[in-house]
């Protein structure tokens, strides 16, 4: 639709704000009917499943679409003032509205094959907004971005091929049912394994982070924000959904190997954020760094532990698309971001600084802003089991996160300005400054109250763990004809 | 006929790979192509392979006669040739532009963004 009007700039840039903003509130709406019925069940077509493609939203689903869908209004508004003309003329919004509608799907999906089909959905819109500009880095960036994601993609396609060629099915609750009731279910993890990889390319976990940071700072920042936000959390989700619900019987084998990715996820992430020196880098390595948080809540596998995740999972979504938000602010205030290049901000911008101190210390951990808590649940979780030694780890990647946040904000705000700091690079304005810092204070104050009235989310949160850990509630709303299967 | 096909699947995956490892980026685009086909291949033949035995319902019956080839997997395999040939294009495309940036088919080349 927004295609018609795309010859018109005002229409695009209308239509692009205004869809994503109902988008919003449509998810909003979602999750208060979810939280109500526990699970929303469509079947398209009215094909009754499993044959047809079911479309499921839990708790968890629910709260990760209107979390995405906040982020896309944000960053839609946030965009009006920083993507140019010539990026409009290629369709900027239309696109974005195709990244945004592929994310919902793939949250909302029930089905193997359809997920993948929405994955490619979000990838293809991905892919262009990532190389749209055609500059040396951004097409360099992309290039690496486009192969390793095709060929992740093909994993995913031939984990699912093996699924289907045992089991038949493809819809998720009915793979679960099939793989509970089969005796011997050690093909399955060859395909997990299969799935494991091409999710873990996705949300960059390690060994598969590498293109991540060698891709992320190349665009504009609103397209980095959004995909920082959004696109490595599609891959957490995957991972949750299938290790949740399908492999739950095989899911004692793979433990520990998800226990280790997370722990070297993790530091291997923040090691790289502690070396870098180009604000957009450090903040694309705290990425990965914060995706190895949400993994071990899943090789934790407690209540507890996935409520954890989920928390921190919206909170790092949030602060994570306000870090780059705030970052492309810099880059239009001093035309660079390298920390050697740009400083003083704190006296040129101070409200600029302050904006960035909330969502730093936020990813910091400290209380009372909404990272701690998410951290706090996480470490609880992990000594109520006793897993001494991946808490310890995840203590001391948090302070080493604080040790290059504090890097950022020393240099880029307290430091005295670079006498060759030449404004040469300043990039046109296409728009006015407060469309930037609008969406950028918006989030900063809901980081702010998920820290001081978290408990709401928090149990909402609880409440979708408890949906995740009792997969046969998740199966019996699929599928109304399904058989009781013992543990 | 499923084990050559499996041998096959094997050799496309094996021969995917080895082109990935290249240093050339156009041998890069060949690796992703034969790796996503292998991946086609498999799901077509996890739908098993019969010759002469369409899906098609008896008429008076409800199920087809079995054994029966199974659509499902074809129109999955041909979902995502389509999705694939799409990606494939722009990555052609990418390639193209990228070569006329960096003016090399080196990938040692392409190391302006690396960390």
């Amino acid at each position: 639709m927004l295609l018609a009007g795309a010859r018109s700039l005002a229409v695009q840039r209308i239509g692009g704000v205004f869809f994503s903003i109902a988008t919003f509130v449509a998810s909003l709406y979602l999750v208060f009917v979810v939280d109500q019925v526990d699970y929303l069940v469509t079947q398209l077509g009215q094909w009754a499943a499993p044959f047809g493609i079911t479309m499921v939203a839990d708790r968890f689903s629910a709260v990760m679409v209107a979390v995405s869908s906040f982020m896309g209004a944000a960053v839609a508004i946030y965009a009006l003032s920083e993507i140019d003309e010539a990026r409009l003329r290629k369709f900027f919004f239309p696109l974005y509205l195709v990244l945004l509608l592929g994310v919902n799907g793939a949250f909302l999906t029930g089905d193997l094959f359809n997920m993948f089909v929405w994955f490619e959905v979000m990838l293809i819109a991905s892919f262009v907004l990532m190389s749209m500009g055609g500059e040396k880095g951004e097409l360099e960036g992309g290039l690496k971005y486009v192969c390793l994601n095709l060929l992740s993609s093909a994993l995913f396609l031939a984990g699912a091929g093996i699924i289907y060629g045992k089991i038949g099915t493809l819809n998720m609750a009915d793979i679960a049912q099939q793989l509970a009731m089969t005796d011997n279910a050690d093909w399955a993890i060859s395909s997990s394994m299969l799935l494991l990889v091409s999710f873990g390319l996705k949300a960059g976990i390690f060994p598969f982070f590498f293109w991540l940071p060698a891709s992320y700072h190349t665009p504009p920042s609103a397209v980095s924000a959004v995909f920082a936000g959004l696109l490595t959390k599609v891959g957490v989700y995957a991972l949750f959904r299938t290790y949740t619900l399908m492999f739950v019987p095989i899911f004692s084998e793979v433990q520990t190997i998800i226990l280790w990715l997370a722990i070297l996820t993790m530091v291997t992430g923040v090691l790289g954020a502690a070396s870098h020196f180009d604000m957009r880098r450090i903040l694309s390595f705290h990425i990965v760094s914060q995706i190895g948080y949400m993994i071990l809540g899943l090789a934790f596998m407690t209540p507890l532990a996935l409520a954890a995740s989920i928390f921190y999972l919206v909170h790092h979504i949030i602060v994570k698309t306000n870090l780059f938000l705030v970052s492309g602010v810099v880059i239009r205030l001093k035309g660079s971001c390298d920390l050697a290049k740009v400083g003083g901000l704190c006296n040129s911008a101070p409200w600029l600084a302050f904006l960035f101190f909330i969502p730093a210390f936020s990813l910091g951990g400290i209380p009372p802003l909404s990272g701690f808590w998410a951290k706090f649940a996480l470490v609880k979780s992990g000594l109520e089991i006793g897993s001494w030694w991946p808490v310890a780890i995840a203590l001391l990647v948090g302070v080493l996160t604080l040790f290059s946040m504090t890097k950022i904000w020393a240099e880029a705000f307290w430091k005295k300005e670079p006498e060759s700091a030449a404004l040469v690079n300043v990039p046109k304005p296409v728009g006015p400054l407060f469309y930037m810092v609008m969406p950028i204070a918006v989030l900063a104050v809901c980081t702010v109250l998920i820290g001081i009235f978290g408990e709401p989310l928090f149990a909402f949160s609880e409440r979708a763990a408890d949906q995740l850990l009792n997969p046969q509630a998740y199966i019996s709303a699929v599928l109304p004809n399904s058989v009781e299967v013992s543990p | 006929m499923e084990p050559l096909i499996a041998v096959l699947i094997g050799v496309l995956f094996a021969t995917g790979i080895y082109s990935l490892l290249r240093r050339s980026i156009v041998k890069l685009v060949i690796g992703v192509v034969l790796i996503s086909q292998a991946a086609n291949l498999l799901v077509y033949t996890s739908g098993s392979l019969l010759a002469g035995r369409p899906a098609l319902v008896q008429s008076g019956a409800t199920v087809p006669d079995a054994p029966f080839g199974d659509p499902l997997p074809q129109a999955m395999v041909l979902t995502a040739i389509v999705i694939g040939f799409g990606l494939t294009a722009f990555l052609l495309a990418l390639v193209c532009r990228a070569h006329e940036a960096v003016g090399d088919d080196d990938i040692n080349a392409f190391d302006n963004t690396d960390t």
